[in-house]
């Protein structure tokens, strides 16, 4: 048969952890792991649980505080330990005008994309300023349009209004990462345009092999898997799904959004 | 390399496909996800196992991946009664349903969920890492025969998946037989560690695992050809098999068809990759092939 690559998780170091916003920390470790914008990793969390991140860079995490496991990464800080299981998943398709949309922590897989020099304009979103991710980062390397919920900075709504004022026929591609409802509303968006099959979303479901093999991640009508077959899937395929919709919380039942 | 003749196949009272079947815990957890490996050519697929509560599953990590096999304690993590909606779109197919309980009611209990929706039942006795659950059931021949017998009961097919983590796996056959079983399933996983040297932990957070995949394939085939000696009804054999020649090989221990599980987790495809080395119009009858070894 052919064999199974042994990938144990990897132990790695914290060498700093850099404050973005409240509720947004960036994890820096003493590890590279060479991989595409938008692949994810496995991250262990000694003594309390595995949860996937994607990476924002070969060797940072973004973290938002969310539950127990996010919260006991907050504790940590230079000299302690994780464990990293991956890359995993698939990644953003390369294009060379790509417009990206990001809402609050979903800006962490879509940096590196940007530094990877293909994104033409990046529309930024997230509750008010303070809560803006990567601003001055995202600046450097691509055209940055804001938006907040609170009108803080930038636009003051949603920041898929910011699309109305984009000639979306310009880009090759477009990549969104964000809130699934906020996602979903891109999606209406493109697809009232015809541009779905060139759109591409990163997925959140629950996660707990990562591998491909446990079925915890699994979406509905396709069966596919957000661990494997994504967590980027194409607008076309997502139009007729549960996306937007509902999804499964630990224990497999559906939860509606 | 040996080949079998192509054609319907029935097993322990439920007709399948063809003769490989998705094991249990491996992408079943939804129905959309079942009808993805029945498309992709199982013969038949079996459940996530189903409890009497939802669980949430152990704490991560949850999986490692090994150079031969994988390492889980996955704790059981299943929707409970809500389960019957994901696999009602799958009525008619060659669908099993794994169920898990502390005592023989908890078991007639959840199989009366699904009476009448599914093609067959296959009980837990043998998940080796959830308290209370699983093995404490599965290593006593007179829990096995009770629980069995409660839903054996049901007149539905009832199959009895083993642990591999007993003395003599036959005495637990036998029990599973004597309790109405229709077949037989063998195994589930080696109760296993590994531990991280960077972290100076047990690398799963159950501390404690099963282990499956390449790694466990002759304790599979030991088991069947055990089972296969001392039983009447048929096995249906599991453990590390992924590739047609180990197909063959657990039938000639005795097996009448085989579960597939960690040989996924390198290809998803991996039902159609085996089907097209594992029948030829002019191969064998498995008749010929199962249970060769004991032979001579
Ligand atoms: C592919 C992918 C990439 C991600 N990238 C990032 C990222 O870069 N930065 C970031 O801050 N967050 C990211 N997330 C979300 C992150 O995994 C969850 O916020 C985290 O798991 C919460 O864990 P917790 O223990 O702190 O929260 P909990 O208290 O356990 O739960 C809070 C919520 O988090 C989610 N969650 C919990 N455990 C898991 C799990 N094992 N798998 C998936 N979701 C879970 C559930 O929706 C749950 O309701 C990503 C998720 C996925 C699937
Ligand atoms: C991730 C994972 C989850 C599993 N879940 C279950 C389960 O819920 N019920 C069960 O009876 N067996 C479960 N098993 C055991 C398999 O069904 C099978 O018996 C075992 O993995 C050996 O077969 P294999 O080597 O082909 O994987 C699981 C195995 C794995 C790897
Ligand atoms: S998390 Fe296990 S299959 Fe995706």
């Amino acid at each position: 048969m052919p064999t199974m690559d042994d990938s144990l998780s990897v132990p790695v170091t914290i060498l700093r952890v850099r404050k973005e916003t409240s509720l947004i920390r960036t994890f820096v470790l003493d590890r590279s792991f060479p991989f595409s914008p938008g692949q994810f990793v496995m991250v262990w969390v000694p003594g309390i649980d595995e949860i996937p991140m994607a990476l924002s860079s070969e060797n940072t995490i973004t973290v938002q505080k969310a539950g127990d496991a996010t919260t006991a990464m907050f504790a940590l800080g230079a000299g302690d330990k994780l464990g990293i299981r991956g890359p995993f998943g698939n990644g953003f398709t390369k294009g060379e005008k790509v417009l990206a949309i990001a809402g609050g922590v979903g800006a962490a897989p879509l940096l590196p994309l940007a530094r990877a020099d293909c994104v033409m304009t990046l529309l930024l979103g997230a509750k008010t300023e303070s809560e803006l991710l990567f601003v001055d980062q995202l600046d450097e390397c691509t055209d940055v349009f804001i938006a907040t919920d609170d009108g803080s900075l930038g636009f003051g709504g949603f920041v898929t209004a910011l699309m109305d004022d984009l000639n979306l026929g310009v880009y090759d591609r477009i990549a969104v990462c964000g809130p699934e409802m906020m996602m979903r509303a891109v999606l209406a968006k493109v697809e009232e345009k015809g541009i779905a099959h060139k759109t591409e979303f990163s997925l959140h479901r629950y996660m707990k092999c990562g591998s491909g093999i446990c079925g915890s991640c699994c979406i509905d009508p396709s069966g596919l898997r957000v661990c494997r077959d994504g967590p980027v899937f194409s607008g076309d395929l997502l139009l007729k799904s549960e996306f937007g919709h509902y999804m499964r919380d630990a224990s497999g039942r559906k939860k509606n959004l | 390399m040996v080949s079998i003749r192509p054609g319907p196949v029935t097993v322990g009272g439920v007709a399948l496909d063809n003769h490989l079947l998705l094991a249990a815990g491996i992408l079943g957890t939804t129905g959309s996800s079942l009808n993805r490996m029945l498309s992709l050519g199982a013969g038949g697929v079996v459940t996530k196992s189903i409890g009497p509560y939802p669980k949430d599953g152990h704490a991560g990590p949850c999986l490692a991946v090994l150079d031969d096999g994988i390492l889980n304690a996955m704790g059981l993590p299943n929707p409970s009664k809500e389960f019957v909606d994901e696999v009602a779109p799958l009525i008619k197919k060659p669908v099993m349903v794994s169920i898990f309980g502390g005592n023989p009611a908890e078991f007639a209990r959840v199989a009366g969920w699904f009476e009448g929706k599914v093609a067959g039942f296959e009980l837990n006795l043998s998940c080796p890492h959830a308290e209370g659950y699983g093995a404490a059931i599965g290593t006593d021949p007179g829990l096995v025969e009770a629980c069995t017998r409660a839903v054996s009961a049901t007149g539905v097919p009832t199959w009895v998946k083993l642990t591999p983590n007993v003395t003599d796996i036959t005495s637990i056959g036998k029990a599973a037989e004597r309790g109405g079983a229709s077949a037989i399933v063998a195994i589930n996983t080696v109760r296993a560690m590994r531990i991280s040297t960077g972290l100076r932990r047990p690398v799963l957070g159950n501390r404690y695992g099963g282990l499956s995949g390449s790694a466990v394939f002759p304790v599979a085939v030991r088991c069947v050809y055990e089972l296969y000696e001392s039983c009447k009804i048929p096995i249906i054999g599991c453990g590390g098999v992924s590739s047609a020649d180990n197909v063959i090989e657990m039938m000639m221990a005795g097996a009448s068809a085989v579960e597939i599980g960690s040989a996924v987790l390198n290809n998803v495809k991996i039902f159609e990759t085996i089907k097209s080395d594992l029948y030829k119009k002019d191969g064998l009858s498995p008749k010929e092939i199962i249970g060769c070894a004991h032979h001579g």
